[in-house]
């Protein structure tokens, strides 16, 4: 039996590897934070990522809980931060992109569904302040029956 | 003598596939193809000045208050409802189709595209929350308020340009966009009923 030709195999996986090089992103940051996402149903996809900055909320991971406990959290970047430490952040991600792209500079809220609104209320006054008056509260889409 | 050309051997190159297989999975474990999506809103303007208190002053009739209390219960103006009920409810005040006095007032708009149109000009949609209200049931509501644009905007594209909003051009989306232009109010947050 003659052996199958593969020589096309390392295209193929090329191709792949490609494809997916370009339909995802880095993961940037290591999630600290829990969060189960509102579903919705009337969700819009952001428009551009590259612009984008996230702020994560939620209560402390199952690892990190006998540390930090179980009270909600606010993530950026790589550690837990006080909502007054947004505004640093927000100035700093956007003075980090170009100045053409600063005005689709939009925050996403990625927050655990069960978070109280106090915190979410005080981290939308901060971004108030700091002039990201674009926020996107993330969520997930409902599956349709 | 001729000597016989000699034949170059070909690359070994069956190991290709598995370092581009090596690629592919690290790739696969380093990226997240998270399509993020949710809804967008705008934050109003921070006030100038602190202690100046620029709240727009709006008629009463053009405001559909939503109020969620931190037991997470709905009240829409003086009336108890759930979630289910905030759709229909945002769809009726946002077109006051019979004119109703105690909804928003409506003003013929000449809208390029459509024509005269009755327009609900002024209405805002305002959502308070308490401290404790859980976030969960605040973005269901907004996705709500959403939808009942939304629904709306389909009902106009189709009595208009038969076809679904999304279908239309961009120049009929900007118009029926115009006749329902979504006004949802990022209110100040209040204390209510805490001593301070």
């Amino acid at each position: 039996m003659p052996e199958m030709n593969t020589s096309s195999l390392p295209d193929l996986i090329f191709t792949i590897l490609f494809f997916f090089m370009m339909v995802t992103t880095m993961r940037e940051v290591t999630l600290k934070v829990k969060f189960d996402k509102p579903v919705g149903t009337q969700l819009e996809k952001l428009a551009r990522k590259s612009c984008t900055s996230f702020i994560y909320v939620g209560k402390p991971t199952e690892a990190l809980r006998s540390q930090f406990g179980t009270g909600t959290r606010i993530q950026l970047n790589d550690k837990y931060a006080e909502p007054a430490e947004v505004y640093d952040y927000v100035r700093a991600e956007r003075s980090n992109l170009g100045e053409s792209d600063q005005p689709f500079f939009t925050v996403s809220l990625k927050c655990d569904h069960e978070t109280p609104m106090g915190i979410i209320t005080d981290v939308k006054q901060v971004l108030r302040k700091a002039y990201a008056l674009k926020i996107v509260y993330s969520a997930n889409k409902k599956e349709t029956e | 003598m001729a000597k016989k050309k000699r034949k170059m051997p070909g690359l070994n190159t069956s190991s290709t596939a598995d370092i581009s297989f090596m690629l592919l999975i690290f790739f696969l474990v380093t990226t997240s193809m998270d399509t993020d999506q949710g809804l967008g809103r705008t934050l109003p303007r921070p006030p100038e000045d602190e202690d100046q208190n620029n709240e727009i002053k709006v008629k009463e009739r053009n405001i559909l208050n939503i109020r969620i209390n931190k037991d997470n219960y709905l009240m829409i103006g003086d009336d108890y409802v759930t979630v289910a009920d905030v759709k229909e409810r945002a769809k009726v005040f946002i077109q006051n189709k019979d004119n109703k006095p105690n909804l928003p007032e409506v003003q013929m708009k000449n809208i390029e595209g459509i024509g005269q149109y009755p327009v609900t000009v002024n209405h805002v949609i305002s959502v308070q929350t308490d401290r404790g209200t859980s976030y969960g049931v605040y973005f269901q509501v907004q996705d709500a308020l959403v939808s009942a644009y939304n629904e709306l905007r389909d009902e106009l594209a189709k009595e208009k340009f038969h076809v679904s909003y999304a279908q239309c051009t961009k120049k009929e989306q900007e118009a029926i966009r115009k006749v329902y232009p979504q006004k949802i109010s990022e209110a100040e947050p209040k204390k209510y009923g805490q001593a301070q």
